[in-house]
């Protein structure tokens, strides 16, 4: 899986495309772990834009879970924005919308970066 | 086949409290407003109609029992196959005396999936063990099946010892994979992942099948074992699974603590196009408002991920009759 990626305000926007599934899980971890090393302490806080995710299931929600696991134990910070209605509803059915940040688009995203 | 459910709360029995009923009592007054509620059929259709089962019911408290009939009960008379041995258990063997009385021998063949304490605790309380006459065949593949019932039942942990029951008691250890005939049912193990083990059991008859997988984690990086699990369900005309949890927390807090999630369980029915998912051993901290909400969730999962395949959902409650 390609992840669109560019820097805006300091932190690092990685855009994955498509299914997030059984087929695609590995993929999508192989793309996202390079990026991950430079989000801690005092480095680029990461931010995952959805918009072009259309599905995302257990196994992909175990690389996001493994993802923001590292993140925490570096010191980073890493949120989501712009879910498609579809995939809110599963992140809020497997309450991984209490595991993550997720704002609504990028701009409100950033402005919580930002802040911090 | 049916399923009776005795007991479908995990870990540990829980009661319905005080205020939990005066908050049921007032949302049902609430309800009614407005209401011309004037004769026992009018208040009757209206609880049973109108108000939602969190409010009118209760999804209960006991620890894992399943009972697996067949159709006619009256088919195979004196017999009877039991999944588990949790609190629910003590009305089971109430039910038992009742519908048979104690000067009718019956077997029972129960099947464990494990010994954890709230998954035997039901049997020193199991009516029918006190009675001469009947026979009580456990079923499990734990080298420690015997063991762990005689341990509940020695001092100080209970007056009456093992060896005082009155009933015939036979144990019976099972192969994992090794398909068996049991009381007309062909019986199969399947190992699963929790803390000393656990074993699921798939039950075919004429045709029907009944899964029963509780007290299981699902890695989801495990590819090959999830297959497997499929496999296990595949067809299933009811899985009863293990829920306990959300994924969130299924794996991340509460990763290695031996439980699964609704999520893990409509993607695993959905892949073995198993006819109904039957969440069960609920967490104990849940009220009922708590698991209509994760099983209005749970339906929903399976509306927005259906491929060609539904699987219907259903929230396991102590006294319900489920017809396959």
């Amino acid at each position: 899986m390609q992840l669109e990626s560019r820097h805006i305000d300091n932190a690092l926007i990685l855009a994955p495309n498509g299914r997030i599934d059984q087929a695609h899980a590995d993929s999508f971890k192989a793309a996202l772990d390079p990026h991950l090393s430079e989000c801690k302490t005092g480095g680029t806080p990461v931010l995952l834009d959805f918009s072009g995710v259309d599905y995302i299931s257990s196994v992909g929600l175990r690389v996001l879970m493994l993802a923001a696991r590292q993140v925490k134990a570096q010191g980073g910070k890493v949120v989501i924005c712009s879910l498609t209605p579809l995939v809110n509803e599963v992140f809020e059915i497997s309450r991984f919308n209490l595991v993550f940040a997720v704002f609504a688009d990028v701009d409100a995203a950033l402005a919580n970066l930002s802040a911090q | 086949m049916k399923l009776r459910f005795w007991g479908t709360r995990g870990s540990i029995p829980v009661a319905i409290t005080a205020p939990q009923i005066r908050q049921k009592l007032l949302t049902a007054f609430t309800q009614a407003i407005g209401r011309t509620l004037d004769t026992e059929d009018a208040i009757t259709r209206f609880v049973d109609q109108q108000l939602g089962f969190d409010i009118s019911g209760t999804f209960g408290g006991h620890s894992s029992c399943v009972e697996i009939a067949l159709e006619n009960d009256n088919e195979k008379p004196g017999s009877h196959i039991i999944c588990d041995m949790g609190s629910g258990a003590r009305p089971l063997g109430q039910d038992m005396l009742a519908r048979f009385g104690p000067a009718t021998p019956q077997t029972y063949h129960v099947f464990m999936s494990h010994l954890h304490w709230d998954h035997i605790m039901g049997f020193p309380f199991f009516a029918p063990v006190y009675i001469p006459g009947n026979r009580i065949v456990i079923h499990g593949c734990h080298a420690e099946l015997e063991h762990a019932f005689r341990r509940q039942q020695a001092e100080p942990s209970f007056p009456v010892t093992f060896d005082h029951l009155a009933a015939t008691i036979e144990f019976d250890i099972l192969t994992p994979g090794e398909t068996c005939c049991i009381d007309d049912f062909t019986v199969t193990a399947k190992k699963q992942l929790h803390g000393g083990d656990s074993y699921g059991y798939r039950f075919e008859h004429r045709q029907k099948v009944v899964v029963y997988s509780t007290d299981s984690e699902h890695r989801l990086e495990q590819i090959a074992e999830r297959d497997a699990f499929v496999d296990f369900f595949h067809n299933a005309d009811a899985v009863v699974f293990d829920a306990m949890y959300s994924l969130a927390d299924a794996i991340s807090v509460k990763a290695d603590w031996g439980h699964s999630s609704n999520i893990v369980g409509v993607e695993l029915c959905q892949a073995a196009c198993a006819k109904r998912l039957v969440m069960f051993h609920h967490e104990p901290a849940y009220n009922d408002a708590r698991i209509v909400q994760v099983l209005e969730e749970t339906r929903r999962f399976e509306e927005i991920t259906r491929e060609d395949h539904r699987v219907e959902i259903i929230s396991a409650w102590d006294g319900l009759e489920l017809d396959l």
